[in-house]
């Protein structure tokens, strides 16, 4: 640990004080101002703290900040212990249990919060998995990898390729499952994407997050875990899904279809919802019920297809009123070969931007529509609007979501580069992204 | 042994204070629900489970990972007005109360606190299921405090701004039930050095501690509202920690109780050790009893065989006639066990050789038993009847309370009941494990704000006291009344507009509405405002000193009345003097008879009929003044 690493978060006039004194994180100090005197353990400032405060721990337990005046005393009186996080043995591998593999990619799931510090580190090795959720070595044999750690606001199409390729090593070496802990802002893009670059899956791939940091006592990390672990061993389909709480409680996880579902809440645990569809299973009590009629088998015989590029050329519009449409010729312009207009009802944008679309599919790139409604299909010869956007080649995306039909999009222009071909692609159902009929049952999937 | 007899300060004892009080706050802590609770059936019900994390040394609290262990489940009810998904914790906290933080500044600034520069808020860990995210968020205010109560001066050594917790309603195998109404209420805790050496002296600091709370006008009042623990320790006993008394006039009971059970625990310790009894004598042997049992009539043991369950025994070598020792009232060496046993093993209750035979079991069933676990006679047998799980891990809890036994005290936490004993609670916690609460950026606090805080602090209880004894020309007992109430602001309010006399208003407000209050009437529901009317209406001489009690009644059940409409409605109108006089008058010669029989009784009777008559709608000094004028005028005639 270097100077700057061992007094994390201090700048400034507070960092030179402490340097003076040659103190370090953890240290013992004491702080004498106004005929007060403070001491306590040394803790790290949040990095958009000022330089003005020392944070330190009182022996009670409590962090409190002391502000810096030029009559304030500060002085090193003791060397802190430091804390090293021991973790637990590692339980036995049950060697009749199946084997399912870990992929971390970062976010809440797989990181921390360092007591001593507050800063949260990713943890997600098989150790701290074992010590966090011991029961898992009841479900499956784990193998952990940390491929990322990565906010997944970070995460790119390159990543997803990457994420592609470590799960099909991991089932080429013949694990009954993966799981891949994934931050939950876009894990329902990364869904999406490794539905459509694992194809003819042998076994299940299987999406987790959580709402709530494990270290927390009420996280909804170890339930997800394990529910995700518990299917990627034992569910008898070989999709791509998500796992996540199904409702507040902490008794369900549901499973949603890789290219279905959404993140629809900012903070609560049940954030992700099947859009236009039934869930496909629920792990209840350690037992997976199957919810969807119509999916693939699990089949370890099954010869896996990784069809892993991206293209990163296709665009997400949604569309505003009084939104400019010199907005769809700059994508035109920037050599862009798709672009997905979330356009309102039924599939509608303003007549302003008929011109721009026209030159855009005139030019060759590939305009869909789709709903920024997110339940319902989008109909585009009900209204004149509609009618008149299909005369310009636009192209109607059923009940798909926008999300999904934007990963694939990037998907099909990384596979060809020919426009009917990539037409053919978009309109063939490849990962259950769309459905051809519309049921009132799924409408209790909404938050 | 009698309590007056104790010399405390020979035992050593230490006792420190953590006053906990809500705050009248228009929202809670960390979201913007009221602070209120709910009577209905909740609109909301979630299950939960709270998953014990590592503190930062890698341990794990051995109670909690049991308790989770043992599978239990919370049941949190919860409804709209009181309850958003803060509190579910589905969102993350908002930024700290502002509000709250000013009223524990108040307070830190009356007892001369030190108020901290920068809040930082903490994660306090609490995982029995009281709070939903399975840790409290506190944060300390100001540091190192000082209070005067009468010769002593008491150390504060911090005073935190906390969220309260979620409140329990049931328990049900091991679903326990929460309401989360009162989880984020605002709570400020002051904390005490252990500087209190008697029982008398820790409740008077707890007293002095309420007043000033009280005095800043933003606390809440009644049941519940406030909440005190206490850590106590004795010379060669431990430090317990007693949790939840929610009455400061229950602390020296609490206390004294407390000495009262180290000091027989010690005892007990020097008998057995005196009788040779070391830990290694106390074996976890267990031996299945069940057959013993089989043709018993006691109902619970019946029950528990046909359910299939197993009766379990061990036995507590030299430990006969200990477990039937009371340490406190109603609770003997073996409660301790039995609450131990419930703790650990979720088992109903234990039975033990000190208190058969009994409950349908029969003096042959005892002699059984005692051979089946081949016992001597200075031994005792605990037993319980559960699945096999609960019933080892109640006995070996037994166990560990026996093997405590020869060792004295144990350090644990306690439960207050309301009777002033306690019970087992919980071990005590290792050394507080908190962490930063990451949500909650820290707020700085500056010295402007300080300053002008400081600048609007109210009086401290004693100097208002002293002057609203000067000022108004109050007695002691009055003036204090008054302070403990919740009406010394609008008293000063009414004593302003109305020419009243001060006394008057402060007996109405302390001592006539609790009267009213304990004959069932709403007195809640009059408003400030009403009560002003009436000390003007009096003032004013449109209603007497004497109807003051029934027109409050009145207008209490008729909260949208006004006070000349209860006047009317009463019959409550004062009297014109003139008709007094004739009433008087009209009384006199009905009794002219009586007024000759005995005139020196006369006055007292004649008074009695008038006021019987009037009603209220006289002043008693002007009756009183009119028949002694007029009975003199009937002499002199």
């Amino acid at each position: 640990m270097n100077r700057e690493e061992s007094l994390a978060g201090y700048k400034g006039l507070a960092l030179k004080i402490l340097k003076d004194m040659d103190a370090e994180i953890g240290d013992l100090i004491r702080i004498v101002k106004g005929g007060q005197a403070y001491e306590g353990i040394l803790i790290p400032r949040s990095e958009y703290g000022d330089d003005k405060h020392i944070v330190i721990k009182l022996r009670s337990g409590y962090n409190i900040g002391v502000r810096l005046t030029p009559d304030t005393k500060v002085e090193k009186i003791g060397r802190g212990e430091k804390p090293a996080f021991v973790a637990p043995p590692m339980p036995e591998q049950k060697q009749a249990l199946p084997k399912v593999s870990i992929i971390s990619t970062g976010g809440t799931i797989a990181s921390r919060v360092d007591y001593r510090t507050g800063a949260v580190r990713p943890a997600l090795s098989a150790g701290d998995l074992y010590s966090v959720v011991p029961e898992l070595a009841d479900i499956a044999r784990i193998d952990a990898q940390i491929l990322f750690s990565l906010y997944s606001e970070n995460i790119t199409p390159v990543h997803w390729a990457e994420m592609a390729k470590t799960v099909a090593e991991k089932i080429a070496e013949g694990v009954e499952g993966v799981v891949i802990a994934h931050g939950t802002d876009t894990m329902g893009y990364s869904a999406a994407a490794l539905s459509f670059a694992l194809q003819n899956l042998p076994v299940p791939v299987i999406f987790v997050g959580s709402q709530r940091s494990a270290d927390r006592p009420s996280s909804d990390a170890a339930t997800n875990l394990t529910g995700a672990v518990l299917a990627a061993a034992r569910a008898p389909f070989a999709e791509v899904a998500v796992a996540m709480h199904e409702t507040t409680s902490d008794t369900s996880i549901v499973l949603h279809r890789g290219t279905r579902v959404r993140k629809c809440h900012t903070s609560r645990r049940d954030a992700f919802k099947s859009i236009n569809a039934q869930p496909l299973a629920r792990v209840e009590e350690n037992r997976i019920t199957m919810l969807a009629e119509d999916y693939p088998k699990r089949d370890p015989t099954r010869k896996l297809v990784v069809k892993s590029d991206f293209c990163d050329k296709v665009a997400l519009v949604k569309f505003y009123p009084g939104i400019d449409p010199a907005v769809i010729d700059w994508y035109v312009d920037k050599g862009y070969k798709a672009v997905v207009l979330e356009g309102t009802g039924l599939g509608h944008v303003a007549k302003s931007l008929f011109e721009p679309i026209k030159k855009a599919v005139d030019k060759g790139v590939l305009v869909a529509m789709a709903s920024q409604c997110i339940w319902g299909r989008v109909n585009m010869n009900v209204y004149d609007t509609g009618r008149d956007l299909l005369a310009l080649g636009v192209i109607p995306l059923e009940d798909m979501l926008a999300e999904t039909a934007t990963v694939k999009l990037m998907w099909i222009f990384a596979q060809t580069s020919s426009m009917e071909e990539a037409k053919q692609l978009l309109k063939t159902n490849i990962a259950g992204e769309f459905s051809t009929r519309s049921l009132y049952t799924v409408e209790e999937n909404k938050p | 042994m009698t309590t007056k007899e104790i010399d405390y300060a020979q035992l050593g004892l230490k006792v420190g204070l953590e006053v906990h009080q809500q705050l009248d706050t228009s929202t809670k802590l960390f979201c913007h629900c009221k602070p209120e609770l709910f009577k209905e059936e909740p609109e909301i019900t979630f299950l939960r489970r709270l998953r014990p994390t590592q503190s930062e040394l890698g341990q794990i609290d051995p109670a909690a990972y049991f308790e989770f262990q043992k599978g239990v489940k919370i049941l949190y009810e919860a409804d709209s007005q009181s309850s958003c998904l803060v509190e579910m914790d589905e969102e993350p906290p908002h930024p700290l109360s502002m509000e709250a933080v000013e009223i524990a500044l108040t307070a830190a600034l009356m007892m001369n606190a030190n108020p901290v520069d920068e809040i930082h808020v903490m994660r306090k860990t609490v995982i029995d299921g009281s709070n939903t995210t399975g840790f409290q968020r506190t944060c300390v205010i100001a540091l190192n405090g000082i209070i005067k109560v009468g010769e002593k001066t008491v150390p504060i050594q911090h005073i935190s701004l906390e969220e309260d917790a979620a409140r329990k309603t049931g328990e049900d195998g091991t679903t326990i039930r929460y309401r989360i109404d009162r989880l984020g209420i605002p709570l400020i805790e002051v904390a005490t050095a252990p500087v209190m050496n008697s029982p008398r002296e820790a409740g008077e600091v707890a007293l002095a501690i309420g007043r000033i709370l009280r005095a800043t006008g933003r606390v809440k009042r009644g049941l519940g509202t406030i909440r005190q623990d206490l850590n106590i320790s004795i010379k060669g006993g431990a430090l317990t920690e007693i949790k939840g008394v929610q009455e400061l006039e229950l602390i020296p009971l609490v206390i004294e109780y407390e000495v009262q059970r180290q000091l027989n625990l010690i005892k007990i310790s020097e008998e057995l050790a005196k009788a040779g009894i070391r830990p290694e004598n106390l074996k976890e042997e267990f031996f299945d009893v069940t057959e013993v049992f089989q043709q018993t009539n006691c109902k619970i043991l019946r029950k528990s065989i046909e359910k299939g369950h197993q009766i379990l025994a061990v036995k507590l070598p030299g430990f006969a006639g200990f477990l039937k020792r009371e340490l406190m009232p109603g609770v003997r060496l073996g409660t301790e066990m039995a609450d131990r046993a419930h703790f650990w093993g979720r088992v109903g209750g234990i039975f033990h050789t000190d208190e058969l035979p009994a409950y349908g079991i029969t003096q042959q069933e005892v002699e059984a038993l005692k051979k089946a676990v081949g016992c001597v006679p200075t031994d005792a047998v605990v037993f319980v009847a559960d699945v096999m799980e609960n019933a080892r891990d109640a006995l070996k809890a037994v166990l560990e309370r026996a093997r405590e036994a020869l060792r004295g005290v144990p350090e644990e936490t306690r439960a207050a009941n309301p009777d002033g004993t306690t019970r087992y609670m919980r071990p005590r916690p290792g050394a507080a494990r908190m962490y930063p609460e990451t949500d909650i950026p820290p707020i700085q606090l500056t010295e402007e704000h300080i300053d002008k805080i400081r600048k609007r602090l109210p009086e401290l209880p004693e100097q208002k006291l002293r002057r609203l004894m000067l000022e108004y020309n109050l007695n002691q007992k009055l003036a204090q009344q008054l302070l403990d109430s919740e009406h010394a602001e609008l008293f000063e309010t009414i004593l302003k507009e109305s020419r009243v006399s001060p006394t008057t208003v402060a007996a109405f407000l302390t001592e006539t509405l609790k009267a009213l209050k304990r004959q069932g009437i709403p007195v809640e529901r009059l408003s400030e405002g009403r009560l002003r009317e009436i000390f003007k209406a009096l003032a004013n001489g449109e209603i007497t000193k004497e109807a003051i009690s029934e027109v409050a009644a009145w207008l209490s059940k008729n909260e949208n009345k006004t006070v000349k409409e209860a006047l009317e409605c009463l019959s409550l109108k004062v009297m014109p003097k003139e008709e007094l006089e004739k009433l008087v008058d009209q009384i006199i010669s009905q009794n002219k008879n009586l007024i000759e029989k005995n005139e020196a009784k006369a006055f007292g009777s004649i008074m009695g009929m008038v006021m019987r008559e009037v009603r209220g709608r006289a002043n008693a000094d002007l009756v009183s003044e009119i028949i002694r004028r007029k009975l003199a005028d009937a002499q002199k005639a």
